[in-house]
Parts: structure tokens; sequence; C-alpha cells
């Protein structure tokens, strides 16, 4: 293509470029530069007060048990929440691709929903919905109805991580589930019809036919969805506060808490390098996975 | 065959009735907001509540504005909203310049782009925070909106669908003499317009839901905004459920609308973006 000015690209690209080298590429080396000195809020007024630690942050907060316990909750909302996220936006797409009428779009827009809504008034509303108290919270209602004593949802250690993770399931499915309907509409009909005329049953198309069609989606959202996991804050940071004795605090709520609220900011920035890091390797783990796939298809 | 018929139409009953009884627990918590908002809170609390209320009121919707400040998180909310749209015209400048010009850097400065959606946000907000503090915009509006003007996804889009353009429309316009940011105004901005309705959408959605980094940045309620006054609520106002619930239905409801309104082009937007 014949430009007519060779400075006309640069033009239209620079304004972006410049913002994003300023608030996502010049951070990250700020990030590690920071991460190995003490800088405080005290070093943030007067400079001077700021010295070299090397890596005595890093050591500290590996050794740090609230950081420990926040990385094995994060783990837990992964390798709880990550596979239901899965399963049940491609349980729901798959139910909706069962029929094409009026009544089916509607079922995706419901299902969808959820997903645009505003965190933290939907954790207002589900912290009122758990409301331990039998008279206010709508859930302990519910069991009541049906004679189950009510569950103190959110203050019980044991079980208050599993209520944000039901929440999380409520809010994040829908948009999983359109990114699989789109998957799934992609898939020529006639393989089906195949497999209908070799008798194949239900359970055996959608093992043999559909999940192997689906693999990309179900690779695109579970990284997505790892992710997504990896930052989780919003939720505890309304809902619980990290509590009941930091039993849903994130690694997210940490930093932010350590950042934020108790101003160490080397001291976070240190975490959030370490965050950083799981979250590439997890990514280029589960790539390495999907590439390893697609070559024994050839 | 006619038996198959059957079946499948008894599938599709079976299908259907799953799917309500998934859609009635997905709005429950909607509908149970709504209907609460317009409760009295003395009945919330008390022992016989049922799902309509018993007397129906609009006093905590006039509270939020009177004895909350929502009047001004709301102007806020609305002000960071219409400067992402600023944000948006530069993310479609920067897909074009992709899209439609060869230029020495191009590639490498792409990956660059997309290799910044990687970044979680807690790497860069302690950074962003004190890079904003030497600039002097801590608690301001512009720190607010500053950071997440631009970004990667919507470039990518945006370059995309600008790829589909085609080249000889450009050309023809250069030889009437157009200059290039006219080509880009005239020419382009017209031709794009599902995706801009896709990302205008999308970007109206996260101005209004934005939470996290306002919190970080505004020390001064005045520059709060929706999100943070109803987390503050929350925190000033914990047993008065009815109030909280006006709030979030306040915060919910025009966000459902739009999306109702638009849910066609937000829709399309998933085979535009070409996540098949």
């Amino acid at each position: 293509m014949k430009s007519a000015n060779k400075k006309a690209p640069y033009f239209f690209i620079s304004p972006a470029i410049i913002l994003l080298l300023i608030f996502s590429i010049l951070p990250i080396f700020i990030a590690l530069f920071i991460s190995f000195t003490d800088l405080s809020l005290a070093g943030l007024a007067d400079w001077s007060r700021v010295s070299f630690i090397g890596i005595d942050n890093y050591k500290n907060i590996l050794a740090d048990p609230i950081f420990i316990k926040a990385a094995g909750n994060t783990l837990y909302y992964v390798v709880i929440g990550v596979p239901l996220v899965v399963m049940i936006s491609l349980g729901l797409a798959i139910l909706i691709n069962v029929g094409d009428g009026k009544f089916f779009s509607f079922m995706r827009l419901i299902f969808y929903s959820p997903s645009i809504t505003n965190i933290v008034a939907v954790s207002v509303v589900w912290t009122f919905l758990y409301n331990p108290n039998i008279a206010i919270g709508l859930f302990n209602q519910i069991l009541d109805l049906v004679g189950i004593a009510p569950v103190s949802w959110l203050l019980d250690p044991s079980v208050a991580k599993l209520s944000l993770i039901v929440l999380a399931l409520w809010r994040g499915t829908g948009i999983n589930m359109l990114i699989f309907l789109a998957a799934l509409q992609g898939i020529p009909p006639e393989y089906y019809e195949a497999a209908e005329l070799d008798g194949a049953s239900k359970w055996n198309q959608l093992r043999y036919i559909t999940v192997p069609m689906l693999k990309f989606s179900i690779f695109f959202v579970s990284v997505t969805t790892v992710i997504g996991w990896l930052q989780f804050f919003e939720e505890p940071f309304v809902m619980t506060e990290g509590g009941p004795l930091n039993s849903t605090t994130s690694i997210s709520l940490f930093l932010y808490r350590n950042g934020f609220q108790l101003n160490e900011f080397g001291y976070a920035a240190a975490g959030s390098l370490i965050l950083f890091v799981v979250i590439i390797l997890i990514t280029l783990f589960q790539l390495r996975g999907q590439l390893k796939n697609n070559e024994n298809e050839i | 065959m006619n038996s198959y018929k059957k079946s499948q139409k008894i599938n599709k009953v079976i299908v259907g009735i799953i799917l309500i009884i998934g859609g009635i627990i997905a709005v429950m918590p909607f509908i149970w907001m709504i209907l609460s908002s317009f409760k009295v809170n003395a009945e919330i609390v008390s022992m016989e509540s049922g799902i309509l209320p018993k007397e129906w009121t609009l006093q905590n919707f006039i509270d939020l504005f009177e004895k909350m400040n929502f009047g001004v998180y709301l102007k806020n909310t609305l002000i960071i909203t219409a400067f992402s749209f600023g944000g948006m015209f530069l993310n479609a400048m920067a897909g074009y310049g992709f899209a439609k010009y060869r230029f020495t850097g191009r590639n490498s400065l792409f990956i660059m782009i997309l290799a910044t959606m990687m970044i979680p946000g807690q790497v860069t907000m302690i950074p962003v925070y004190l890079i904003l503090n030497k600039l002097g915009l801590t608690n301001t509006l512009a720190g607010i909106v500053l950071p997440g003007l631009v970004g990667a996804y919507g470039i990518f889009l945006f370059r995309q669908f600008m790829s589909t353009i085609s080249d000889e429309l450009l050309e023809a316009a250069r030889l009437d003499g157009a200059s290039e940011f006219y080509i880009f105004t005239r020419i382009i901005i017209p031709l794009s317009k599902p995706i801009l309705a896709v990302q205008g959408i999308l970007t109206f959605i996260a101005g209004w839901n934005s939470f996290m980094w306002p919190l970080i940045i505004a020390n001064d309620e005045k520059y709060y905004t929706l999100s943070v006054g109803l987390q503050l609520l929350q925190g000033q106002y914990g047993n008065n459920y009815a109030l909280q619930m006006a709030g979030a239905t306040f915060m919910v409801v025009p966000i459902i609308i739009i999306f109702l309104t638009f849910q066609k082009y937000i829709l399309q937007g998933f085979n535009v973006s070409g996540l098949k």
C-alpha cells in the first residue's frame, strides 16, 4: 500500500502507546525497583529515608503467615472455582444451544445479565442474602422452609470461602457461556447427523464431538478464569474484609491492604511481582499443554 | 422418524424446565434487591417479612441523595464514563494505525501492546499510584481516568475490525487530496459503527462499574464514584438493608436497562471478536 505520509501511522498510534508505556510498561520496572527498597509512606514524603534492602521483602513475605494463608486461599479459589466455572458455563451453553427460539435467546440474556452488573453492588446484595439472621437473610429463610438449620455463611471460616465462590460463579458463568455458545454454533451440524445415523448416544456425541471441537474455547476460558481468580479482590473486600480469621483473604486483598492501608509500598510490590510470575508461569504451562494437544491431533 | 421427533420435543421441554429453574436462581438476587429497596427497613428486619413490600416507599432512594452524597458520586461516575469515551477514540486511532499502515516497528509495538494484557492490576497499582503522586494527580478525577484511558483489548478489537475495510477506498480518498486524519474521522469512523457500538457499551459498563482504582486514588469524598460510595454506605449504614438495596438498585438497574436495549450489539461483539 502506498503511504501518503510516513509520519501518519505514528500520529495515530502514539497517544495509546505513550499512555501504555507510562501506565503499564514503566510501572513493572518501578515495581521491580521498589520491591528491593523499604519504601513506605514516610519514604514517599522524604526520599532520603528510602534504602535498598536487597531481597529482604521477598524473604519476609514468603515467611509472612498471612501471605501464606492468602496464597492458600487463592489456590483454593482456583482449584474449586475454575473447574466449576468451566463446567457450569459449558453445561449452560449446551442446554441453551438445544433450541433457537425466542425462549432460548431470552435465557441467554438472563444468564448473561449477572456478568455485567457492578461487583460492589452485587456483593452488597449477596451479603444481605447471606445474612445469618433468619429474619433477614433470604438463603436461611429458604433453608428454613425445607427444615434445614440456618448456616452462618460468611461468619464460619470453613463456609465463608465457598460462599464467596458461589457468588463469583453466579457472576462469572454468563460471559463464558457466551464464548462457548459462539463456539458451539461453529460446529458443523453434519457431524451430529452422521453420529446420530451411527446410533451414537447423546453422551458419546458430547464426548467425541462437542468437547474435542471446543478445545480452544475451553483452553481460553480456563486461562482467563485462572487469571481472574488469581486476582480475586472485590468480593472478599466488600463482603468479609478477608475474615473471619483471614479465611477469605486473597493475595490481591493482602497486597491492597499492605500497599494502601499500611502504606508498605516496597513490601506489597514484592508480593505483586511474585503474583505476576505465578500468573506468567501458569499461563505458559497451560499454553504448552494446549500446543501439545494440537500436535497429537496432527 | 416420528418417535425421534417426539423424543426431540420431550428433550426440549426438559431442557426448558432446567433452564427456567436456573434462570430463576440467576435473577432472584436482582428481584430480592429491587423489592427490598422499596421496603421500610423495619419490615426487612422483622420476623414476618414477605416477598412483596407491605407498604411501598421511595424514602430509601430519597435518602441516598439527601443523607449520602449519591448526587456527587453520580456526577463523578458520569464524568469518568464520559472521559473513557475519549479513551475509546484513542484506541480506535491506534487500531487504525496498526490495521492500515506498514511502518517500522509495527509488529514489535503491537506485540508489546498485547503483552500488557498479561500484566495484573496488582503489579501496576502501586507504581501508578507513585507516578500520579509525583504528578500531583492523586485525589483528582484526572488521576482516576488517565491510567485506564487506553487498553490493549480495545486496540486489538479495533485493529481486527478495521483490517477488513478495503484499501482501495482509502487510496481513492488520498487521490482526492483528503488528509490522513480526515480519512480516519470521515471514512473509517462511520464504517466502524458495529465495533464502535460494542466498544461503546463495554466502555460505558466498565466506567460505570469501576471500583478498585477510584478507591485507591480518591481520598476525598468529593471524588468518590458510585461503587466507592456504595461500599462506604455499607460500612456506615450496616444495619439499614433497605438503604443498601436502594443504593445497589440505583447502580444495577441502569446497566441492565442499557444492556437490554443494546444486547444485540453486545452479543454480536462476541462474533466480531472472533472468539470461536
